[in-house]
């Protein structure tokens, strides 16, 4: 290796780290967050309760699109670690569609319960729920941005270090994504829909 | 289109919220028009608002942080002023002002002096010490900079432009919910902590990536100094503290601007949750604002003792049981909102133990001036004070941790008194002494010590004068936060404590004397060897100020204090026969365009501006983006000029008497060998 | 040769990351479907699940080991771990005793 792939290297490194340390911040976040919500799970001021809002087969949808996801992320970051453009432009486009689906249903699924007056400002329940799961689904857009412009950046040059450190990151930050849903899931849906 | 913006928020109401607009709005005046008037918009532009040198944003904090404790400290003398003559009065404060004006005192001393100080701090010294050239991330560390300043400028603003929050630096619900707090105020005390709390978190990131990754070849974690221990753990308790902050913050901003209910006292809201979170931040934010300056008493105690620190390991693994042990008392704080006494046990019993490794610090720095040849010039001044004020806030403290006891004394000026002698000694001396002992490394000069005696001994007596009648007080039962009062024991206890406050402004204008001073005699004052303390660490092996690139080779480090084996080596000041070319990261807009972004995102936010905020948003977003497409452009330093620059350095340092006459700094060189000519 | 030995090994792994995932992601919803646990297992059985497919996911898909990952890394993610443990634990203890003494359930 030269000089300057040494030290292209060593920042992606650093960059890696860095980015490594701030996923362990946004964890932390989101424990903070799931924390609030089993505080006030059961602060739904007479109004819906978790047993009444949350569609099984929605849960499903929406956990199979994101588990998919972390499949096709993953070999999308495999090809262009190996300078593969094709595969990799063709393993992120399928990404981008299932977190695109997946995030059609939340939204779906927020505007349903707003229109049945089970909008955040109804209880304190509904505002942990909404935030908790809004920022999750922040998450997904903004990982969907960035896939876009992962993209871009493939079209226009060919893969260099740089291209490999962006989808590196976003590789790590579309897991992240993933393993909060998990927690969703299993923390928020599913003890809901028990009956 | 202005949303709650209205020409209502201008301060007409009130002279004495006239006068604080004044003051803000003609000071900003004032330093526009010495910047236009001398031309060196230019100079500053290019040299230090763009650089993305770690040294010279290093020093920009400090300036933050000294423009904003001249504001916080006011408000504290306004407070002082109100409650030394508020007996069965009702003072010249109305209660809602005086309510700002401990709000602003709070949240501008921890967020947006004592913050900054210390970031500045490390961000000058820390990457020199690991023989670093500069931080992990260069660019992102001016987008931190920018990003505090953003959110000190929202509070420096809220004085001219609506009110500051009435709901106390911790803004406790439900009073700062919409149904008590309905203006503006506890929008802006969120959207300066949010914003500056995102600059916090990427400076965090940044210090911990260099710490772990840029360490010079030798420099092991046991052989890291002793400030770079506690900026690395600082850092650490940052990335994983302020996240609580964010999610508090946050929960607010949606309870008063969306409708939500996480707070409030209907609609299933549960305020107690925010005490719990907030401090959940609170607490290791202590830690964050103490540790670093642990690190700045370790490097002053030993550099003025003439000794290695004393069982260095103890310390580094005192610091780091902080760092954990920090995260685990945050009840300590809310020990009366009615948790049982399972709960209050367990938190009181964390809370002593985190006493314990702070107790082997204090022994570790008395047992490393024991038998030591010492020093008392100003940094070490400001070290033996903390040692002995310090201490007294630790007894308090633990005191405080008994719950029975936090029972009588909750929410009364004992608490007040506690937290400030942890605070005082405990930070803002640390980065005095680090402010007096890097000064020279950073401009070539030393501070005026006569000066700077009289500063340290104004602000060491101001201090017990203020805070030692509020410990009695407490006890008497005064409560913090009083407006006026109505009991003629308190008063004589005020007014002394009022008489320390004054006792402390004449040590803040001996500080501001003492630079002045110091800028007229920088030739007397001069340090031409670029180590004016005779001192250990690597930030000293450079010439003072320390050149773009710091180390012409980075050092190969064999043990602790590598400066000082050099220098007993006798090869400290001895030239390399080549020297290579060095590359380093050009200057940037970046900060500047994503500060006055998040600025007016706070702003619009604060005033229900939304599409605004909106703009904001997408903007940052689209420079992000934007960024991502460009390349990092360098510059290269030629080896010819770094060759240059090191001979005149060494050549000077070997030839210049190292203290230049000056008397007040005379002491006998303590190297055992003389470092070779 | 090599190259293509490594390419079917990251695949590989991905594979069977995703493969573990799905069975720890079917088991909890099935449980959910059909119900018949108490209360108290059902929690327990999901927590499990949900525990196990993150170590999946860390393991398979972020590939953490504990031999090959830098220590630094590691000891951020086991610090971050500890810290959920601190701060969800300590929330839910704190705010459920609160709730015990105000409500007297």
């Amino acid at each position: 290796m030269s000089q300057v792939d040494i030290q292209q290297h060593e920042e992606n490194e650093e960059r890696a780290y860095g980015f490594w340390l701030f996923l362990m911040s946004d964890a932390i976040l989101f424990s903070l967050l799931f924390a609030t919500y089993a505080v006030m799970v059961t602060a739904t001021d007479d109004g819906p309760t978790r047993s009444e809002i949350f569609g099984y087969w929605r849960t499903v949808a929406n956990t199979a699109l994101l588990l998919c996801s972390s499949l096709t992320m993953g070999l999308a970051s495999i090809a262009i670690r190996e300078f593969d453009k094709t595969t990799g432009l063709r393993w992120i486009f399928v990404t981008m569609i299932l977190a695109f689906g997946f995030l059609v249903l939340e939204i779906q699924e927020f505007a349903g319960l707003v229109a049945q007056g089970a909008g955040p400002d109804r209880s304190g329940f509904l505002s942990g729920y909404y935030t908790l799961v809004g920022t999750h689904g922040a998450h997904v857009t903004i990982g969907l941005i960035w896939m876009a412009v992962l993209c871009l950046h493939l079209a226009l040059r060919p893969i260099d270090p740089i291209i490999q450190s962006i989808t590196e990151r976003l590789t790590m930050f579309w897991h992240l994504v993933g393993i909060v849903w998990i927690g969703i899931y299993s923390m928020v849906y599913l003890p809901g829909l028990y009956q | 289109m202005f949303g709650r913006l209205t020409e209502e928020a201008l301060p007409f109401y009130s002279e004495i919220a006239m006068a604080g607009a004044a003051v803000t709005v003609l000071g900003g005046l004032f330093v526009v028009a010495i910047v236009l008037w001398t031309g060196s918009l230019g100079y500053l532009w290019r040299n230090w608002l763009t650089s993305v040198d770690h040294k010279r944003i290093g020093i920009m904090y400090v300036v933050v942080a000294l423009v904003m404790l001249l504001r916080g400290f006011i408000d504290a003398l306004m407070m002082r002023a109100q409650q030394a003559m508020a007996m069965n009065s009702p003072g010249y404060l109305p209660p809602e002002h005086f309510d700002q004006i401990f709000s602003s005192h709070g949240t501008i001393m921890i967020l947006f002096m004592a913050m900054p100080f210390l970031t500045g701090l490390i961000n000058f010294v820390m990457p020199m010490q690991i023989g670093a050239r500069d931080v992990a991330f260069p660019r992102l560390n001016l987008i931190s900079l920018y990003l505090t300043a953003a959110g000190a400028g929202l509070v420096l603003i809220s004085l001219v432009i609506g009110k500051f929050s009435t709901a106390g630096w911790t803004g406790y619900p439900p009073f700062s919910e919409n149904e008590f707090s309905p203006g503006v105020g506890v929008d802006y005390w969120i959207w300066a902590l949010v914003v500056s709390g995102v600059g916090t978190t990427i400076t965090g990131i940044n210090f911990i990536t260099t710490v772990v990754k840029r360490r010079a070849p030798g420099m092991t974690w046991m052989r890291l100094p002793l400030f770079t221990w506690t900026a690395l753990c600082a850092s650490i308790l940052i990335v994983f503290a302020f996240p609580a902050l964010t999610v508090a913050g946050g929960m607010l901003a949606l309870d008063r601007s969306a409708g939500f209910h996480f707070f409030t006292n209907d609609g299933g809201g549960n305020p107690m949750n925010f005490a719990n979170i907030l401090w959940m931040w609170g607490h290791p934010e202590v830690y964050i604002l103490i540790l670093p300056a642990f690190g700045v008493f370790s490097e002053i105690v030993a550099t003025f003792s003439s000794k290695r620190l004393f069982a260095y390991k103890s310390l580094v693994f005192a610091t780091v049981v902080i760092a954990v042990l920090a995260f685990t008392t945050w009840l300590h704080h809310f020990f009366t909102m009615g948790a049982g006494a399972s709960v209050n046990t367990a938190f009181g019993i964390t809370t002593m133990i985190i006493a314990v490794p702070t107790g082997v610090k204090i022994f570790d720095w008395l047992m490393t001036m024991y038998r030591g040849r010492i020093r008392y010039q100003t940094p070490m001044l400001w070290t033996t004070a903390f040692l002995v004020t310090f201490t007294i806030g630790g007894v308090s403290g633990v005191l405080l941790a008994v719950p029975a006891v936090d029972y009588t004394l909750h929410n009364t000026t004992f608490l007040v008194a506690h937290f400030h002698n942890m605070v005082i000694p405990g930070a803002l001396f640390g980065f005095f002494a680090g402010y007096t002992y890097w000064f020279p490394k950073a401009f070539g000069f030393r501070l005026d010590e006569r000066w700077g005696k009289r500063a340290f001994w104004l602000w060491l007596v101001g201090f017990y004068l203020a805070f030692m009648p509020l410990y009695a007080l407490g006890t008497m039962g005064m409560v913090r936060r009083l407006q006026h009062y109505d009991n003629p024991d308190w008063q004589p206890y005020l007014i002394v404590a009022a008489i320390g406050a004054v006792s402390v402004l004449l040590g803040i204008a001996s500080l501001a004397v003492q630079l002045w001073v110091s800028i007229r005699d920088r030739e007397r004052l001069a340090d031409k060897t670029g180590d004016p303390w005779n001192a250990r660490t690597l930030e000293w092996y450079s010439s003072s100020p320390p050149p773009a690139w710091n180390f012409a080779r980075v050092p190969k480090i064999e043990g602790l204090d590598p400066f000082w084996r050099l220098k007993e080596r006798g090869e400290a000041y001895r030239e390399d026969e080549s020297y290579d070319s060095i590359s380093l990261p050009r200057n940037s807009p970046d900060g500047v365009v994503y500060g006055a972004l998040a600025f007016l995102f706070g702003f619009s936010m604060v005033w229900h501006i939304y599409w605004l905020a909106l703009l904001c948003l997408l903007s940052i977003v689209a420079h992000l983006i934007a960024s991502s497409f460009r390349r990092p452009v360098e510059q290269v330093i030629s080896a010819d000029e770094i060759a240059r620059h090191d001979h005149e350095w060494k050549t000077a340092a070997r030839t210049a008497s190292r203290y230049d006459g000056d008397p007040l700094c005379d002491y006998r060189p303590v190297l055992r060998k003389v470092p070779a000519q | 040769m090599t190259d293509l030995r490594q390419h079917q090994r990251d695949v590989r792994t991905y594979l069977i990351g995703f493969g573990l995932a799905v069975v720890l992601t079917v088991i909890p919803f099935v449980i959910t479907a059909t119900g018949g646990l108490s209360r108290t297992w059902f929690d327990l059985a999901i927590l499990f699940a949900a525990i196990v497919q993150v170590l999946v996911h860390l393991r398979y898909f972020l590939h953490i080991d504990l031999r090959h990952t830098p220590r630094e890394n590691l000891l951020a993610l086991g610090f971050t771990g500890l810290l959920m443990v601190i701060m969800i634990g300590g929330t839910l203890w704190i705010m459920g005793n609160l709730a015990a003494r105000m409500m007297g359930t």
